[in-house]
């Protein structure tokens, strides 16, 4: 539904070819229908301006970007206009019209399509019974709360009847309670309109409530990406590690440390009970935890096991786990740099 | 100086006021909401980025506004004859109260709309919103609060201008306060225009509040 390759944008700053800052280096992104993509990052990573290249609000340097079979990236400026109507867009800061109604923000995006006036208001209650704000439809966006005008924003989003949804951090701004329901809503939309999101987000959260494949985005390149089903299966998946959080590797004396990655029907099997069992070893749990993501139900857990149990490792293999030597915390900041001449010489 | 004598020169020096005051907003409000957009379209990042247009302009809205007024309603006298046919009156002085408030009002109008967060422009784009539904619906329909606070700045900022428009003639309470109260040294008529000066620009502020309330959702 959404392709893009080889995509590239860099920002210059005004008269200083030197101070150019890569915002997005190279990025391959493939988001069929019907799927939820996450692109986590830090700030500054350039996932914001990789999803402002979706829709054009951007225009980038290289590459291509396809919606629905429709190359954006080649398009005049009309007829990219028309096929923006069918990639709707809600913002962390929602974005709305604050001399309009709730009623009259949704309208705004039927004016801009071309919906004839009549047919407006029974689309316009149509869609926020859709968002759950049927009874707010005379309040202006001042008088709600944040999730009711994140709300107002994906009813206005949808106007248009979109077949690609993309978010940008719309779940930044709430607390956590209306960040969930806000994430439910986008769920029941995917599943009941077949609706495709693409969601970029700074929140691990947001990754394992909705998304079904994400990436890792740092430095304005996908460190990782693919189906989070895929990623529990890679030992070097940094997306896992930020799912499922351990502390720092430490060494136990006359013991053997493995982290150990479950996914599908083997989360909930009885296989540490079952491990110590078979092999008679007691197995210490260092750590873990076990999520119902929205791609399936993982888990992840650091063990102690007696030197020498490498049958039970095999054990734990050959039953689908992933075993892998213990991998330090994520972290998503990039990693430290020197400073470069002209930047001590600034500060 | 009797009573009613007295309410006949304020009458007449009202309605000169008013109908100075009146006509030359109407004319700026147009002419500074054209300035002001084309500003804001223009400049740099502007929907149509235009760095020349947008110097010149620029350029030619300070010398306008670094003009004091007195000078300006004399320099502009051939295009005043041009326009109405004529330099003196209080048709007259329109013109240089119309050319001395477009930029100044223009500036107001600006800055209002620079008020839009760049978030709504950037999601009224998302939606294939056209430049100009961007400007209408968006931009100027966002802005209204500053744009009517910013008009009654410039409505009682020519009621202070059109005191000099007696110069060209243009009569005025301004001119009346000039005329009789300063050169003849009669205080009540000076006293009197103050006054009515006072409470003319006392409604006009009232009356721009109390739109900008009711437009007000933020």
């Amino acid at each position: 539904m959404i392709e893009i390759q080889g995509l590239r944008k860099t920002y210059r700053a005004k008269g200083r070819r030197d101070r150019a800052v890569v915002a997005v280096d190279g990025v391959d992104l493939s988001v069929s229908e019907g799927d939820v993509f996450g692109v986590l990052g830090q700030s500054g990573a350039g996932k914001s301006t990789l999803l402002r290249c979706v829709n054009m609000l951007e225009r980038p340097d290289e590459g291509t970007v396809s919606v629905g079979g429709v190359e954006l990236t080649a398009l005049n400026r009309r007829r990219l206009r028309v096929a923006r109507h069918g990639i709707g867009m809600i913002h962390q800061h929602f974005a709305l019209l604050s001399s309009r109604t709730v009623a009259g923000n949704v309208a705004f995006a039927l004016e801009v399509t071309g919906v004839p006036r009549a047919e407006r208001r029974a689309r316009v209650a149509e869609l926020l019974e859709l968002v759950g704000l049927g009874g707010r439809a005379d309040a202006y966006p001042a008088q709600l709360s944040g999730g009711q005008k994140q709300r107002v924003g994906i009813a206005r989003a949808l106007a248009a009847r979109p077949k690609v949804l993309l978010s940008d951090e719309a779940t930044s701004a709430l607390d956590p309670e209306t960040t969930d329901s806000i994430l439910r809503l986008l769920l029941d939309l995917n599943a009941r309109l077949g609706l495709t999101i693409l969601l970029i987000t700074h929140e691990m959260n947001v990754v394992k409530r909705i998304c079904h494949s994400a990436a890792v985005m740092r430095d304005g390149r996908f460190v990782e990406s693919g189906a989070i089903t895929n990623l529990l299966h890679r030992g070097d998946s940094e997306l896992v590690r930020g799912l499922f959080p351990l502390d720092a590797p430490t060494e136990l004396p006359g013991h053997t440390v493995v982290d150990v990655t479950v996914s599908g029907e083997q989360t909930d099997a009885p296989l540490l009970a079952e491990l110590s069992r078979r092999f008679e070893i007691d197995v210490r749990i260092l750590g873990g935890s076990v999520e119902s993501l929205a791609a399936t139900r993982a888990g992840r857990w650091r063990l102690a096991l007696p030197d020498g149990s490498d049958a039970a490792l095999a054990f734990l293999r050959e039953r689908g786990a992933l075993v892998t030597v213990p991998q330090p915390p994520l972290r998503l900041e990039p990693a430290p740099v020197s400073l470069t001449a002209n930047q001590e010489a600034a500060s | 100086m009797t009573w009613p004598e007295l309410t006949d020169l304020l009458m007449v020096g009202l309605r000169e006021t008013a109908w100075m005051v009146g006509a030359s907003t109407v004319l700026t409000a147009v002419g500074g909401l054209l300035l002001g957009v084309l500003l804001v379209l223009t400049a740099p990042g502007g929907m149509l980025a235009a760095p020349a247009v947008s110097s010149v302009l620029g350029l030619v809205v300070n010398v306008a506004r670094s003009l004091p007024f007195i000078i300006l309603l004399v320099a502009v006298i051939p295009f005043t004859r041009a326009v109405v046919g004529t330099t003196i009156g209080t048709d007259a002085a329109i013109v240089p109260l119309t050319i001395g408030a477009i930029p100044f009002f223009a500036r107001i109008v600006e800055a209002a709309l620079r008020e839009v967060p760049p978030d709504v422009v950037a999601a009224a784009t998302a939606m294939g919103a056209t430049r100009r539904q961007i400007v209408g619906k968006v931009l100027l329909r966002e802005a209204r609060p500053g744009l009517i606070a910013g008009l009654t700045i410039t409505v009682i900022a020519l009621v202070g201008y059109s005191a000099m428009a007696g110069v060209v003639g243009g009569g005025g309470l301004g001119d009346l306060a000039i005329r009789y109260g300063y050169q003849r040294f009669d205080t009540q008529v000076m006293i009197a225009t103050v006054v009515v000066l006072i409470v003319f620009v006392q409604l006009v502020q009232m009356a721009g509040d109390l739109v900008v309330r009711r437009l007000s959702h933020r």
